[in-house]
Order: C-alpha cells, then sequence, then structure tokens
C-alpha cells in the first residue's frame, strides 16, 4: 500500500489527531491507543485534510519551512502513515 | 512507604472509570473485585466531572468509560459530553446492553469516540450462557448499528475452556460484523476469573492451536481488521509488565470514587486505597501511599531485585503475586525465575485434569447474590 500521487489525501476519520498540552506534543488517538508524533510529521499530517494531493503537501511544507528536496520524506512518511491507517485516500 | 521515587513520577494518561458495578449480565470471568456488592455507592454526575478535570489538566488523554455496564448511569450522554469539552479520547465499553440506536445517535453527538462491545461466544447458545442472559442477537445488531454510525468498532471477545474451540468462528464473525479491531482477551484470573479458573483455563494444547488459528487470520485481515491478541500469562515463562508500571500510566477510579492503581488492587492487603472525595486527583497520584506502593524498584525482592530484566516487566503482576504467594513483594509466579512457578504448573494441571476427565463443575456466576457470600 503505497500513497497514489494523483488522489486526495484525508486523514482518518477512525482517529483524531489533537495537540497534547500536557505533553507539549501533537499525537494520535485511536482506540485504546496513541502514537505521539514529532514535529515534522505533525506538521505533514495536519495538511492531510481531504483537499491536497501529495505535491501540493510538498510545496506547501517547503514554502512553510523555506526549504526544498522535502519529496522523499513526506513520501516515506505518508506511506508509512497510509498502511498505519492514520490517512486515506478516496 | 515502599519504592518511593517522586523524582520520577510521570503522570496518568489511561484514566479508567468505572461507573457502577451494576451489570446486567454475569460473566464467570468478570474482572470486578468478588466482593463488589459490598460497595453500591456511586459518585454522583459532579464528583465524576471533577475527576474527569482534574486527570485531564494533569495529562490523561485515554478515557475509559467502563463497569460493570456504564449505560446503567443515567448521566453517561452528559459525562462523554464534558469529556470531549476537555479534549478526552473517550471509549465506552460495554455490553451493548439496553444500547438502542438512538442512544448511539445521542452518543455520537455528545462526543463518544469509539464503542467497544462484548460478545461471548460465537453461538447464541454459548453466548446466552456465559453471559447469562439472552444478548446474543441483540449485541449482534448493536455491532452492525456501531459502524452504521461510524464509530470505529472494537470487538472484545474474552477467550476460555468454553469458547476456545470456536476460534475459527469468531474471526470469521468479527470480519462479517465489520470490527475495525478485534481483541481476543485471553482471561486473565483475577476476581470470578480466578474463582472458576479450574473450569475456565484451557490446556496448554487448546491455547496452541488456537493462537496458530488467530496469528494466521492476522495476515489474512491485515490493513482491514487489526487483531489484539492479549496473551495467558500462565503459559509464558515471563511476567507480564502490568499496567506498565505500578502509578506510571493507569489511573482506575472504581463508582465509589476509591482510586486504584489497576481494577484489582482492591484485593491487595494493607494499601489504604484513597477516594476521590477526599482528595484531588493530583495527591492521589503523586502523594498517596498507594500509588507510590511499588513504584521504581526498592520494593523488590530476590530474584526481582538484582534481575536484568526488572525494568521490562516490573515484577510482573503484585496482584497475582499475592493470590499465589500471598506475598504481594514477591516476584510474579509466572516467572520461571521465581521460586513459587510451581504454583502456576499446579493451577495448569488441576484445570487440566477437570478439563480431560468429561466431570462438570459448574461456574459460579458474577451476580449480586453470589457475590454478597465474600
Amino acid at each position: 500500500m503505497t500513497i497514489t500521487p494523483d488522489q486526495l489525501i484525508q486523514f482518518s476519520p477512525l482517529h483524531r489527531l489533537q495537540w497534547e498540552e500536557a505533553q507539549q506534543k501533537y499525537v494520535i488517538l485511536y482506540p485504546e491507543g496513541m502514537v505521539e508524533l514529532n514535529q515534522s510529521s505533525a506538521e505533514i499530517l495536519k495538511l492531510c485534510d481531504g483537499t491536497r494531493m501529495l505535491a501540493q503537501i510538498v510545496t506547501d511544507l517547503e514554502e512553510k519551512f523555506a526549504t526544498s528536496g522535502l519529496t522523499n520524506d513526506i513520501t516515506n512518511f505518508l506511506n508509512v502513515a497510509l498502511q498505519n491507517g492514520w490517512i486515506r485516500q478516496a | 512507604m515502599a519504592g518511593s521515587d517522586k523524582l520520577n513520577i510521570t503522570p496518568p494518561r489511561w484514566l479508567l472509570a468505572e461507573l457502577s458495578y451494576k451489570c446486567p449480565l454475569q460473566c464467570p470471568y468478570c474482572s470486578n473485585p468478588l466482593d463488589y456488592a459490598k460497595y453500591p455507592d456511586e459518585l454522583s454526575t459532579d464528583d465524576w466531572k471533577r475527576v474527569l478535570s482534574q486527570a485531564r489538566k494533569m495529562g490523561a488523554v485515554q478515557l475509559g468509560f467502563s463497569g460493570g455496564e456504564p449505560l446503567t448511569r443515567q448521566d453517561l450522554t452528559e459525562l462523554v459530553g464534558y469529556a470531549r469539552e476537555l479534549g478526552y479520547y473517550s471509549n465506552l465499553i460495554t455490553s451493548g446492553y439496553g444500547l438502542s440506536e438512538e442512544k448511539i445517535v445521542e452518543l455520537k453527538q455528545a462526543g463518544l469516540d469509539h464503542i467497544q462491545i462484548s460478545i461471548q461466544a460465537s453461538t447464541q447458545e454459548l453466548n446466552d450462557h456465559i453471559a447469562g442472559t439472552a444478548t446474543y442477537q441483540h449485541k449482534q445488531d448493536v455491532a452492525r448499528l456501531i459502524k452504521k454510525h461510524g464509530y470505529p468498532m472494537v470487538l472484545c471477545v474474552v477467550i476460555h475452556r468454553e469458547n476456545i474451540h470456536q476460534m475459527p468462528q469468531i474471526l470469521e464473525m468479527a470480519e462479517n460484523l465489520g470490527a475495525d479491531y478485534l481483541e481476543l482477551a485471553n482471561t486473565q484470573y483475577y476476581g470470578w476469573a480466578h474463582l472458576n479458573r479450574d473450569a475456565l483455563l484451557p490446556t496448554r494444547e487448546q491455547f496452541q492451536e488456537a493462537e496458530k488459528i488467530a496469528q494466521a487470520y492476522k495476515e489474512k485481515v491485515a490493513g482491514k481488521m487489526k487483531i489484539y491478541y492479549v496473551v495467558p500469562d500462565y503459559y509464558e515463562d515471563r511476567p507480564k509488565a502490568c499496567m506498565n508500571g505500578w502509578g506510571t500510566t493507569f489511573l482506575t477510579i472504581a463508582p465509589d470514587g476509591t482510586a486504584l492503581p489497576c481494577h484489582s488492587a482492591r484485593e491487595l492487603p494493607g494499601l489504604d486505597c484513597p477516594n476521590v472525595k477526599d482528595y484531588s486527583i493530583s495527591e492521589i497520584w503523586n502523594e498517596s501511599k498507594t500509588f507510590n506502593f511499588f513504584r521504581g524498584t526498592e520494593w523488590m525482592q530476590e530474584p526481582c531485585r538484582s534481575c536484568d530484566e526488572k525494568l521490562k516487566d516490573f515484577g510482573g503482576c503484585r496482584c497475582q503475586a499475592f493470590l499465589f504467594n500471598g506475598d504481594m513483594y514477591s516476584t510474579d509466579p509466572v516467572c520461571s525465575k521465581s521460586p513459587e512457578r510451581h504454583r502456576i504448573d499446579a493451577a495448569i494441571d488441576s484445570a487440566r485434569e477437570l478439563a480431560l476427565s468429561n466431570q462438570e463443575k459448574p461456574l459460579i456466576f458474577r451476580n449480586s447474590k453470589n457475590s454478597k457470600q465474600f
């Protein structure tokens, strides 16, 4: 299961992405479980809102952090996220 | 106070709110204490709200509404709504009994995240026998309604000698009902399960066969249904890391407001478990004798004390050490390094003897009448 570039990416309705004040980090919550996220993973997932495809997410993040060459890192992370069921495509 | 190490107290992450000991089911492996009938008091709605707020402020984020049957509380929807406002991820852990479509919708609107429903077996006859109540058909209907209304659904099946032969059918049932997660919970022998152990504990061969079937199915449904397999610790040679370590992660509040480091801890002597009516969650978690009792490793005896695995399993389960050895400081007897391991083997042999004898040992069902004898 890998990301299809020409499909929108949506965060899973069966999971919840949330900022945790006590932990000072974003977490993914699901039935009886929790995954703690580092900052870059959280930034990627926040853009998985069903309005963007892979290339758009890369462009937006490269712009936001004034950098380039993020395609590989973001694609790899999104593949992991897809396999874990955190995100989905149409 | 044994093992106090105030420098190393992590905040609670998991709050289990046991709203009520009332339950229409009578499962003979219930994890509630045998003498639950002694504790009929229940916290008020305001008490629960205070508990939820205080624990959330400390960092608790996963919240289980449990019991007994949490649906017996008339204020469940109000508490779910309050928990959502506070930012909890809330799990309803229910038998499904009394759960109508209207209630499922109402709870969803209030912000409930997930429903875990228990089914006792893959056939009506066995389900209704184990539950002590005719519930099979209703549970199937409720499972479908949970999916219909967009909740993630966890199907929980407690595994024991009466249903372990149904493993293939249980797996198929879960897939057909559209479960997102299937929890195959091998019975943990505390409370009522401990009382009924000779009749409930499967043989090693039965375990191995069932596990093989479940593992193979796991691969078949990968990406579709996740299978959690709760291992039967009697057949392991290392103990479970019980509660992820005492007072590190889990906080249970019993129906009467007693705060417990695990839901069985009430059985341990001399803990003086504090009540949320008398203390704040922060006082209970950080300062109480109970929650500091088995923190760290200072309390350990040999062979745990010098063991290089002591930070991996924390010496195992304190309740199990007490149940078998009469000494809650001792090594969990499941561990092959424990000098008391033979007690676990004797329990396995005793159950096996009954299993192979064709004799019936009647199950003692979990209900108020039976509870009053303890």
